[in-house]
């Protein structure tokens, strides 16, 4: 074996082709989703099928200058990328382009790009190294609250670009800083905290306090140690707290669009006039694509058959609501095996995470692992109705140069950092 | 254990979408049907329907273009609202109401702006209605009738209602279906397939294009003509002597069984149910309770015989042999029977033979065939069945198997039925003495009575009555080509229908009705029938009947003739069925003394009785009530004018 083949083969190739499916599958969906009549140029430019085309070409120089790059580069480089990264969102206040009403492009020439989709890698990299410097213990207080800003600051720019979507992906960080050693107690929080926002929109105020009383007041009671009765108290009126938030919050703070999505996810309208009357105003995406893919049975209509598609009964369908086209034009296999392609690409980023010798590259594996996991539990939960709706796309499938491009350098800045385990001896 | 939060979390997610998926695709999802497909525009090719002719290939329906101006609101370019609006004759006003009612029906779908519009209209529109964006032209078929009578034979079509469209998946909202009459029976044949297109739609309900490049469309195939047995003179003929009066009129050709005129009166004016003011007429003809004009009384009024069902109690006594031709009845005016039963007759008295008794209608005569019919074996029960039999060859007391969808059993009472009626008497021919003479338990309808005649006239044999004579490129339902025997040997019609022809000779009762020219057998009838007003039984005037086949050896027709409350059988019903046989076999009328006196009386006080709410009387203290001399002119000139 020489040398030279010797360095391909270093790069995880079980990754790159599972990146190379689904990009390959995502713009055979994008080319269904947006082509227009029966006569299809893949090189008509001002459809959305040709422009991803070029996008995806143009993704091959992107990965191999990556590839080429010193892996050290990114390690010693991640301030200053992250520095960048936060720069290019605050920019957008000043030169930002407003598109549906969110600030998140810059204009230049006929070109928009989206600076979110390549701060998360530059987070990535930021909190990666931020852990696994020397002096950094994620135990202690100081550090978590670090942290919590160099994931924070990017979060808040995103969101007052009205991108609420983006904003939340930051929060897959948790997982990172749970892996490398964040107290449990966070993880608890985080649990309680979700239980009692959801039940005091469902249940209201009254039967949630009384709930979480009766919970605490048995968990107090069967503990052998029993600390004071102060402890029990303060629980119960940080759940108090908590549960009016979170009822502040949904009343004046969320949107109205925001607040009925919640809405009918929780199905907490009952007037079925009302539920008719937000279902088509507010769900008629969600309700579009949900008969797409159910219309798609098990085999799905044929690919470039899809009525709805062909239709373009779905809006946005090439971008977020790409998952409908699988749906309805692949069937239930199609979109099962789409599915196992992200789940079995998500794994093996998890694993070669865990392999990782340096911590470094450990944390942002994880970091990619959990960032992209947000993406397609988000995107496919969103658009099958699982979940309320988020705007966010699918990774690597849904159309858009900025968040191909944003996928595929935090994915193959890893693959480069893997690459070079060995070498890190 | 840190590790391995994040992925039991990326297995539970990927095991939750999988099973989502299978929710949406497998379990709550039909397979992909593209008739329910709202992604795809179903555009319908509607075939010509097929046209009706008469038997003298006289054009009766055909089909007539309708126009609808259509909109699509969300379509419509500012334009010349003046100009547009005195091109379809409305106002501004109007205009402007009707566009917001098509943009609140749907911005998006086509709402129908000016229905039916003359065609004067649309050819001045036509050329004028590019310029108008968003509204276009809609051409529909409709019937076009070229007759003003046979209401109740043609039927009429209309909109199919859901329970149809449920029942049979050809018809979609909006189709036509036929409703009644021979639109009804034949609606498979006369609608023809329509074809269907597949245009892939967006969700603006825009075509984009012809779905998988047209390979599932089909085109129309075109609804076959049809040719029925109705003699379009004849039938307008009868609709018109039966004006002013209620009732029905069936005229067969005993020969084929075919029905030569199907008269129900009070009828009504088959364009009335087409176009514009289609759906208030029809409201307006389903409601009148009183005249009931969708209502076939010839195929369904039910009613007692009466005399004319003599000859039917004459062969079955001659068959079982219990009289002869000859066998002689002393008539004293009255029937006794029984320990103190008496039936009255109208005959005159005097020795009655088999002719005679028929030509005067003795009713002691048939009471005492129709008892010796019964004695023939000791037990009633049995007797009456070998007798019900005979009967019910002739068609009476079943459904007889029109071609019409609709039809009434009638009814010929068998040994059970009065065993069941008198379950602890030993009953016997007195006890249902009336049938002999056509009353009792004996129901039919019109139709029924005019096939009997015609078995008669046949000597022994009848066609079931149909209505189709021919249909394009199709063989007719042997069932209306195959004979049906009655139980009656031929030799003995010879002497009734003596009897039958003597009605109309030196005494018998219908010697005035005579055509010259024309050998009539006939047989008037009698019925009384009662009506229930203010919850008493009260007797109304006898209902007028009349059957007749001529000419008598060679039977070109065979009619009978059922006038509500028009008394004698010859005063009513005799009249008319002369007139109708000499109209169909000469086509002109010399008995035009008869036909004057038809169009002129009226019987329209007799209906009003039941409904005055006093005291009336009835049969012989009735008073005839003569219409207007102008309304009988214009009876006649209408007469003229269909000649």
């Amino acid at each position: 074996m020489t040398r030279e083949t010797n360095r391909y083969f270093k790069f995880d190739w079980i990754t790159i082709v599972l990146f190379m499916m689904l990009v390959g599958f995502g713009w055979m969906n994008i080319l269904s989703a947006s082509h227009i009549g029966e006569s299809i140029n893949y090189f008509d430019f001002t459809q959305p099928y040709g422009k991803q085309l070029i996008f995806i070409i143009l993704t091959v120089f992107l990965i191999i200058l990556i590839l080429s790059i010193e892996a050290k580069f990114y390690e010693r480089f991640s301030s200053i990328i992250y520095l960048i990264g936060i720069l290019s969102l605050a920019g957008l206040f000043i030169f930002g382009k407003n598109v549906n009403g969110a600030t998140s492009w810059y204009g230049i020439g006929g070109m928009t790009i989206q600076p979110s989709e390549f701060a998360k890698a530059a987070t990535a990299l930021a909190v990666a190294k931020y852990v696994s410097d020397l002096n950094t213990n994620i135990r202690t207080f100081k550090d978590q609250i670090r942290l919590f800003i160099i994931i924070v600051i990017p979060a808040i720019l995103v969101l007052l670009q009205n991108d609420a979507g983006s904003t939340l992906v930051y929060g897959s960080f948790f997982f990172v800083l749970y892996r490398e050693g964040l107290p449990k107690i966070y993880l608890s929080i985080i649990v309680v905290l979700g239980l009692i926002s959801i039940a005091a929109l469902k249940f209201g105020p009254l039967i949630t306090i009384a709930a979480s009383a009766i919970f605490i007041f048995i968990f107090h009671f069967l503990r052998k140690r029993k600390p004071t009765l102060l402890q029990p108290i303060s629980m119960l009126l940080a759940a108090i707290i908590i549960t009016f938030g979170v009822n502040f919050f949904y009343k004046n703070i969320l949107q109205p669009h925001q607040q009925d999505r919640i809405s009918l996810w929780l199905r907490l309208e009952k007037d079925p006039d009302k539920i008719q009357k937000m279902q088509r105003d507010i769900l008629y995406n969600l309700y579009e694509s949900e008969k797409a893919i159910s219309s798609g049975g098990l085999n799905g209509k044929g690919y470039l058959e899809g009525t709805r598609t062909t239709g373009k009964f779905v809006p946005e369908q090439h971008t977020d609501y790409i998952f409908s086209t699988v749906g309805e034009e692949w069937g239930f296999l199609g979109s099962m095996g789409v599915v196992i392609v992200f789940v079995l690409l998500l794994l093996r980023l998890l694993h070669l995470a865990e392999l990782q010798k340096s911590q470094f590259s450990r944390v942002y594996g994880y970091s990619v692992t959990s960032i992209l996991f947000f993406h397609f539990m988000i995107n496919i939960g969103m658009v099958m109705g699982l979940i309320p709706t988020i705007g966010i796309p699918l990774p690597f499938f849904s159309y858009g140069g900025s968040g191909l491009w944003g996928f595929t350098i935090l994915l193959f800045i890893f693959i480069k950092l893997d690459s070079n385990r060995i070498n890190e001896w | 254990m840190r590790q391995f939060l994040l992925f039991f979390i990326i297995i539970l997610v990927g095991f939750t979408f999988i099973g989502r998926l299978f929710y949406l695709q497998i379990y709550s999802a039909d397979a992909h049907d593209i008739l329910n497909d709202n992604a795809i525009r179903k555009v319908y090719d509607y075939p010509k329907r097929g046209f009706v002719y008469d038997r003298n290939e006289k054009l009766l329906v055909g089909n007539q273009p309708s126009y609808d101006v259509m909109v699509i609101p969300r379509e419509v370019k500012p334009l010349d609202t003046t100009e547009f609006c005195s091109l379809l004759k409305i106002t501004k006003e109007q205009f402007i109401k009707t566009y917001k009612r098509a943009y609140n029906y749907s911005p998006r779908l086509p709402y129908v702006f000016i229905a039916h519009l003359s065609k004067e209209d649309y050819a001045v529109l036509q050329e004028k209605m590019r310029k108008y964006e968003g509204f276009y032209i809609q051409k529909r078929l409709l019937r076009d009738y070229q007759t003003t009578v046979g209401a109740n034979v043609l039927g009429f079509i209309a909109e199919a209602t859901p329970s149809q469209i449920e029942k049979n998946p050809y018809y979609i909202m909006g189709d036509l279906i036929g409703k009644q009459g021979v639109e009804l029976s034949y609606e498979e044949e006369l609608r023809g397939v329509k074809g269907i297109k597949f245009i892939q739609k967006d969700r603006f309900n825009r075509d984009i294009g012809p779905y998988q490049d047209g390979i599932h469309d089909t085109i129309p195939k075109q609804g076959k003509d049809i040719t029925i047995t109705i003699d379009q003179r004849l039938q307008e003929y009868g609709e018109l002597l039966m004006s002013n009066k209620r009732g029905g009129i069936v005229a067969l050709e005993p020969k084929t069984g075919e029905i030569l005129a199907l008269i129900s009166a009070p009828s009504y004016d088959p364009n009335l149910l087409v176009g514009r003011k289609r759906s208030k007429n029809y409201t307006r003809l389903y409601h009148d309770s009183i005249h009931l004009p969708l209502i076939d009384k010839g195929l369904l009024r039910v009613h007692e015989p009466g005399s004319p069902f003599k000859a039917i109690v004459a062969l079955t006594a001659l068959q079982e042999g219990v009289i002869t031709p000859q066998t002689n009845v002393f008539c004293s005016g009255v029937y006794h029977y029984g320990r103190n039963g008496k039936m009255g007759c109208h005959c005159g008295g005097g020795n009655r033979d088999l002719v005679k008794g028929i030509a005067k209608s003795c009713n002691s005569y048939f009471a005492t065939a129709f008892r010796r019919s019964l004695d023939i074996v000791p037990n009633s029960s049995k007797a009456m069945d070998i007798w019900s039999n005979h009967v019910k060859s002739f068609g009476l007391g079943q459904f007889l198997g029109t071609d019409l969808p609709i039809g009434k059993k009638g009814n010929i009472p068998d040994g059970a039925y009065y065993d069941k009626w008198y379950p602890d008497f030993n009953w016997g021919a007195t006890t249902i003495i009336s049938n002999a003479i056509g009353q009792g338990e004996i129901l039919v309808t019109p139709v029924h009575l005019a096939n009997m005649t015609a078995a008669i006239a046949n000597r022994g044999f009848y066609y079931t009555p149909h209505i189709i004579k021919d249909i394009e490129g199709q063989e007719l339902d042997a069932k209306f080509t195959t004979p049906n025997y009655t139980t009656i040997d031929k030799k003995h019609f010879e002497p009734v229908i003596e009897g039958l022809f003597d009605v109309y000779e030196n005494n018998g009762t219908a010697r005035s009705l005579r055509v010259p020219g024309i050998e009539i057998c006939g047989k008037t009838g009698t019925a009384e029938n009662f009506a229930i007003i203010d919850g008493k039984r009260t007797q109304l005037t006898d209902h007028s009947l009349f059957v007749a086949f001529a000419p008598k050896d060679d039977p070109k027709i065979a009619i009978a003739v059922f006038v509500e409350n028009g008394h004698y059988g010859s005063t009513y019903a005799g009249k008319i069925a002369s007139l109708m046989i000499e109209k169909y076999l000469k086509e002109t009328i010399t008995r035009t003394d008869l036909q004057d006196w038809i169009l002129t009386y009226s019987l329209e006080n007799e209906y009003q009785k039941p409904y005055s709410g006093v005291p009336f009387k009835i049969n012989k203290q009735t008073t005839l009530q003569p219409i207007s001399p102008e309304e009988v002119e214009k009876l006649k000139s209408k007469l003229n004018q269909s000649n």
